[in-house]
């Protein structure tokens, strides 16, 4: 990939990142650097795609950490759970065969998995010695008939977030728009509910989620012509282009899609999340708003106040547990507001939050929903965490999978809300899930247990174990 | 010794194989207030950490140079020197581990050069050990990157011409090369059979001590927090002996011994009556001491369980995928209590290979075992984490064993080795085989009269009583 093709990504203009002079991905240090790479990054972004053939093309050190390790969930085929890699060795590196085994690597792919589709990830080592995976991946095309194609991502273009965005490119430039969506089938089609086809961009159905709130989707009416990439199909990819509106959900990242699908095909997009009941109500209005569709409007409006009324009902006597709880809230960008809303649904109060990753935008959405005084944290450091956990009396750290055992060590509750994690808080029903898993860690007995001292370290005032022994009824 | 089936495939479909950076930089995790620095992308560093901390469960201390377009094609020396200084800067540790990557060896950089030229622009940092070693991802597996980071160990932090100090023959110090096939539990199992013996085990690199699982009074640490101090490796010169376990380690065993000149006594592993026995026979040579009554008492109870257990491992038809040491381990272990070893895979080619009692093995990924595995009808597979779905497919039970165990709490800190170690591995498979044991289909004959009508037949199991 050119550099200036990088630049332009990094430039991303609806991204709120880049309204200041730096760039919103800003360059790496050495020696004090977090985080995953493109190549992570794009693989994230795609790898839910469930019926498509992932190749990872690179030496193991890309594929063998990593296969597999993902939360996302498939309703039908599993092909994107087996992990593929070129697996280069030496040879291929000093010989340069690896293009020649990467041709040979989509044959066995197809042959032994008949995939929809193959994706080829393009890492460091072939990117370093010149492999052309365009090219390659056009012959294999033309050759065995499956639509293969690349997405050029090599780790040391840059950040995770640089990645996600070249996969969103690859999916404009090759995959959207190639295919016209099937009519509704007759059997869904309901008297007096006119369908309308929607997009839902960076949702990944993470511990399967999303099922907690696709079937109000249904319900309403609203075909999602393709989720990317959670539980997604190829073929849904094809056809995103015809949706009438998409919402990006919680991630700033594949934003180039939403963009490009309003600026090409006239699809408008806003951005939503399903944490919490507020903002999941938000997301079925801003669908309906969107479509302007007034009976839509109506039904949507009818089902919020029944699914609101049930998930207020149902989590009544947990409120009294969590309220007043404080919570310090470490994750990146756009989660930091909207995990917000979900646990200010619970009562319970978010003392300070993380915003290393959020946009300016997202700063002002944190001021508006948590008042002026909220305290944002940019040090994402283990020691400067546990500062902050101190120094705001906060009862629970809420944060990603990579601080999970930062917390446990210091003996302190711990709430997953990243990618890796088992547990699906999406919509109203996850609310539930929310709440059982905040309770508990936070009434966990094991807490008292891990911080008290040993009895042989807790040292009474002398004398004072003989007095108690001695009392008659102590 | 078996054909070795050389990989066949252009494609690894579900990869058996971590990387060798992954390996050095596990290694370096058994040094004490260390951090390895992998030399490459962030993204190495990133799927490292990701995989090491899921495998452990705890926090685990690994940083990048991260290059980026622009040093990946002109150069990424500053990147180390620069890498290099903020760790020291920001930390002080007393070792830094700098293991190279696909990229970085691809891009033909000279690691052990940036280290001299670290020491002279940086001689304000020179209580920090840095330990240079080239480990690209494209060889290897992460059991040859733990070897050769050991080996780099060796090299640069015990002194060229130390020589074997005067006292040693006469000292209870007793070094341990520990491959990466032993988890922190066998660690702590070797250390304390050692100890049995009046000997006081220094063990490189010392996994138990650091990756244990333990809670310290400290809410957090940038470093390992335990592990062989710097002055212990410096100080291996000083012991009786040392003890290898693992066939990856020998060349490092070969450059311990020409730098310090103590003996060595070369182990495969340490799992089974045979391998335990040999161990322990050693221990009362260099210790001069007899075999004290409590090891006895383990030993007779693995005899026990051999024989409770061989109903059940006798004929049991296994699949077995693995790092060479660990694959060799485990073949060794079940041959020997009656396992037939049907199918074999290895992620790399390694010497020990020859010695295992299989008639094949095959270079290969956990698709090739599970293709395998059907084809000989395999009862039970043992492979790490990435195979439950393998085994789910083929219906079979899953021992995990190996790298990474994710799905599993507490695979890490498993026991294998010693007597104890065996018995429970005995006792482990024999309950998996129970539980996945298929009746006889029950036969309804065509004479037989009665009342059960068309109800489906009821095998005995389904009532829940033990019919064994």
């Amino acid at each position: 990939m050119k550099t200036a093709e990088i630049a332009q990504l990094l430039n991303e203009p609806a991204c709120a990142h880049n309204r200041n002079e730096k760039s919103g991905c800003a360059r790496t240090k050495p020696g004090a650097t977090a985080g995953g790479c493109s190549f992570d990054g794009a693989q994230i972004a795609l790898l839910p795609i469930a019926d498509v053939a992932h190749i990872v093309h690179g030496p193991i050190g890309c594929a063998g950490a990593s296969w597999d390790n993902r939360g996302a969930r498939s309703s039908g085929p599993a092909l994107y759970r087996i992990g593929m890699t070129t697996d280069l060795t030496e040879q291929d590196v000093i010989m340069g065969r690896g293009e020649k085994r990467l041709f040979l690597a989509i044959k066995q792919a197809i042959d032994d998995y008949a995939p929809k589709a193959v994706f080829l990830y393009s890492t460091c080592v072939p990117a370093l010695i010149g492999d052309d995976i365009e090219a390659v991946a056009r012959a294999a095309s033309a050759r065995w008939g499956v639509p293969v194609l690349p997405v050029d991502c090599a780790g040391f273009y840059g950040t995770k977030n640089l990645g996600n965005r070249i996969a969103g490119e690859a999916m404009f430039k090759y995959v959207i728009g190639t295919r016209e969506p099937a009519p509704v089938a007759a059997s869904a089609h309901r008297p007096g509910i006119r369908v309308h086809d929607v997009n839902l961009i960076g949702e990944y159905n993470i511990a399967g989620e999303f099922w907690h709130v696709a079937p109000l989707f249904d319900e309403l009416g609203l075909r999602i012509l393709c989720t990317l990439s959670g539980d997604a199909r190829f073929h849904e990819v094809q056809t995103m282009h015809r949706a009438q509106a998409s919402m990006v959900v919680c991630a700033k990242a594949l934003l180039n899609v939403a963009r490009k699908l309003e600026s090409d095909f006239g699809v408008p997009f806003f951005e939503g999340s399903f944490y919490g009941i507020t903002d999941t109500s938000q997301a079925f209005r801003d669908f309906a708003r969107l479509l302007g569709d007034d009976d839509l409007a109506a039904r949507t409006e009818a089902m919020i106040a029944r699914e609101e009324r049930s998930v207020r009902a149902a989590l009544e006597p947990w409120q009294s547990r969590l309220a007043g709880k404080r919570v310090l809230l470490y994750t990146g960008g756009v989660k930091s507001w909207s995990v917000v809303s979900a646990l200010q649904d619970l009562g319970m109060t978010v003392v300070a939050t993380g915003t290393n990753k959020s946009t300016e935008e997202d700063k002002a959405r944190i001021r508006e929903i948590m008042g002026e005084a909220t305290k944002m944290i940019t040090d994402g450091s283990p020691q400067a965490l546990l500062q902050a956990y101190r120094d705001h009396q906060a009862d629970i750290l809420i944060a990603g999978g990579r601080n999970l055992y930062t917390a446990l060590k210091a003996r302190i509750p711990f709430l997953d809300i990243n990618q890796e994690r088992e547990f699906g808080y999406a919509g109203y029903g996850g609310m539930l899930e929310l709440v059982r898993q905040l309770a508990l860690t936070l009434e966990s007995p094991v807490w008292q247990k891990v911080r008290a001292p040993a009895p042989w370290h807790a040292t009474p005032p002398a004398g004072d174990a003989l007095a108690v022994a001695g009392a008659p009824d102590a | 010794m078996p054909e070795i089936l050389k990989r066949a495939k252009p494609l690894a479909v579900n990869p058996l194989k971590a990387s060798q950076p992954i390996g050095a930089a596990l290694a370096f995790l058994g040094l004490r207030r260390t951090i390895p620095m992998l030399h490459g992308s962030q993204g190495c560093t990133a799927f490292g950490k990701v995989f090491l901390v899921r495998h452990f469960r705890e926090p685990i201390p690994l940083q990048t140079t991260a290059m980026d377009q622009v040093s990946s094609i002109m150069s990424a020396d500053e990147n180390v020197i620069e890498g290099l200084r903020v760790l020291c800067e920001k930390s002080r540790p007393e070792i830094i581990g700098l293991p190279t990557t696909g990229l970085s060896e691809t891009q033909g950089c000279d690691v052990s050069r940036l280290v001299r030229e670290f020491r002279r622009r940086h001689p304000e940092f020179s209580t920090t050990a840095v330990v240079p070693v080239n480990t690209p991802d494209y060889s290897g597996c992460l059991e040859s990157g733990f070897a050769l980071a050991v080996e780099a160990i060796i090299d640069t932090l015990l002194p060229a011409g130390a020589g074997r100090e005067p006292a040693a023959c006469r000292s209870r110090q007793l070094n341990v090369l520990a491959s990466s096939m032993l988890t922190p539990g066998d660690i702590e199992a070797i250390k304390g059979w050692i100890e049995a013996f009046g000997l006081q085990p220094v063990v490189l690199p010392d996994l138990d001590d650091s990756l244990d699982g333990h809670l310290i009074d400290q809410d957090s640490t940038p470093l390992t927090l335990g592990g062989t101090p710097k002055a212990a490796v410096a100080g291996l010169g000083g012991a009786v002996a040392t003890v290898v376990i693992g066939r990856s380690l020998h060349k490092a065993a070969d450059l311990l011994q020409a730098r310090s000149g103590v003996p060595d006594f070369r182990f495969d592993h340490l799992l089974g009556l045979d391998a335990c026995d040999a161990f322990t026979v050693t221990l009362a040579e260099i210790s001069g001491q007899p075999v004290p009554p409590a090891i006895e008492r383990q030993r007779a109870q693995l005899q026990d369980a051999m024989v409770d257990t061989h109903f059940m491992t006798g004929s049991l038809r296994i699949g077995l995928a693995a790092d060479p040491d660990l694959l060799v381990a485990l073949g060794q272990f079940l041959a020997g209590v009656g396992g037939e070893i049907l199918t074999a895979v290895a992620s790399t080619r390694a010497e020990v290979l020859a010695d295992l009692p299989a008639a094949c093995v095959c270079i290969g990924d956990l698709e090739d075992l599970e293709r395998a595995a059907r084809a000989q009808r395999a009862q039970i597979i043992v492979a790490n984490s990435h195979a439950a779905p393998s085994a789910q497919r083929l219906q079979v039970p899953l021992l995990r064993a190996g790298f990474p165990l994710y799905d599993w709490v507490g695979g890490y800190a498993r026991t294998w080795a010693g007597y104890r170690g065996a018995r429970q591995a005995l006792f482990d498979i024999a309950n998996l085989f129970l539980g996945s044991h298929h009746d006889i289909p029950v036969h309804r004959s065509i004479y037989r009269v009665g009342d059960d009508g068309d109800a489906p037949p009821r095998a005995p199991s389904d009532a829940g009583l033990v019919h064994h």
